[in-house]
């Protein structure tokens, strides 16, 4: 179903993609829109597997396998991330990271 | 011809809403684009015809951590909430750290010569993918499998006792 697509296309957008998040997490005060850009990082490696696994060793399945396995890494970290943030928000009233600088509450 | 319009149909979705997702001041509003990020993604796994991946990256991301992350954004922020951005200077230093960074991956992408494999493809149908989540042979990926039901219950369990309000501990000590 690729057609004529070469491989490095799928690489470019990966490599933008891996790029926007790795801005959005530098610029982003909120503590959940950073997640956010973590998931975005997290979903072009993903990209990245998947298109190595098809065009270079399309015998077997171990890029798409190791994107499986990164997939439910990325919701077990979201579930966490998303509980210490609540946790956060109840002692600080606030999720800015600004607001958010002693270890110790 | 006609993959390679909706190859570039869907590069440009992922492009446009990530850019949004980074950039958008509404909280909300960057959820949903990161939603529809996700879904071109999946997109992009069923043309490479890869449809169980396809089908978990709509299940878990998309249906999973998308509206986990929309919770947590009503539980924590009011819905009119403009989100605070970096100032002028710490925007343009990262946009001009993270251009060079892709710059450079991409002159090295370019530059590499990748040689297509002609093997015949393997399929990977869901009697594929079970048959090896559970083998521990060659190509087998059991010992994954269960690893990852353990870090799944971990994480379960972490995101209980961490979210738990506090004055409960008197009660379980």
């Amino acid at each position: 179903m690729t057609g004529s697509i070469p491989l490095q296309y799928f690489l470019i957008i990966s490599t933008l993609m891996f790029f926007i998040g790795i801005y959005g997490f530098l610029t982003r005060k909120n503590l959940i829109t950073m997640l956010m850009s973590i998931e975005l990082i997290l979903n072009s490696v993903n990209i990245n597997f998947v298109a190595f696994n098809k065009y270079l060793y399309p015998q077997n399945l171990q890029g798409h396998f190791f994107t499986l396995i990164i997939i439910a890494i990325a919701a077990a970290e979201a579930a966490v991330a998303i509980a210490i943030i609540i946790n956060i928000y109840r002692n600080f009233r606030s999720i800015d990271v600004d607001n958010v600088d002693e270890l110790k509450f | 011809m006609n993959s390679e319009v909706m190859f570039y149909l869907l590069a440009g979705m992922i492009l446009v809403f990530s850019v949004l997702t980074v950039t958008s001041r509404k909280i909300l509003r960057a959820a949903v684009y990161l939603l529809f990020v996700l879904i071109s993604t999946a997109a992009i796994y069923f043309m490479l015809e890869y449809t169980f991946l396809a089908a978990v990256q709509l299940t878990v991301y998309a249906g999973g951590i998308v509206v986990l992350i929309i919770f947590s954004v009503l539980l924590t922020s009011h819905i009119s909430e403009k989100a605070i951005m970096a100032d002028r200077k710490q925007s343009l230093l990262s946009a001009l750290a993270v251009g060079a960074g892709a710059l450079l991956t991409l002159l090295t992408i370019l530059k590499f010569t990748f040689v297509p494999s002609a093997l015949p493809a393997q399929t990977s149908t869901v009697t594929d993918v079970g048959n090896a989540l559970i083998s521990y042979e060659r190509d087998g990926f059991a010992l994954p499998f269960e690893v990852i039901s353990i870090l799944l219950l971990a994480a379960l369990i972490g995101a209980i006792i961490v979210a738990r309000k506090e004055k409960d501990n008197a009660i379980i000590k």
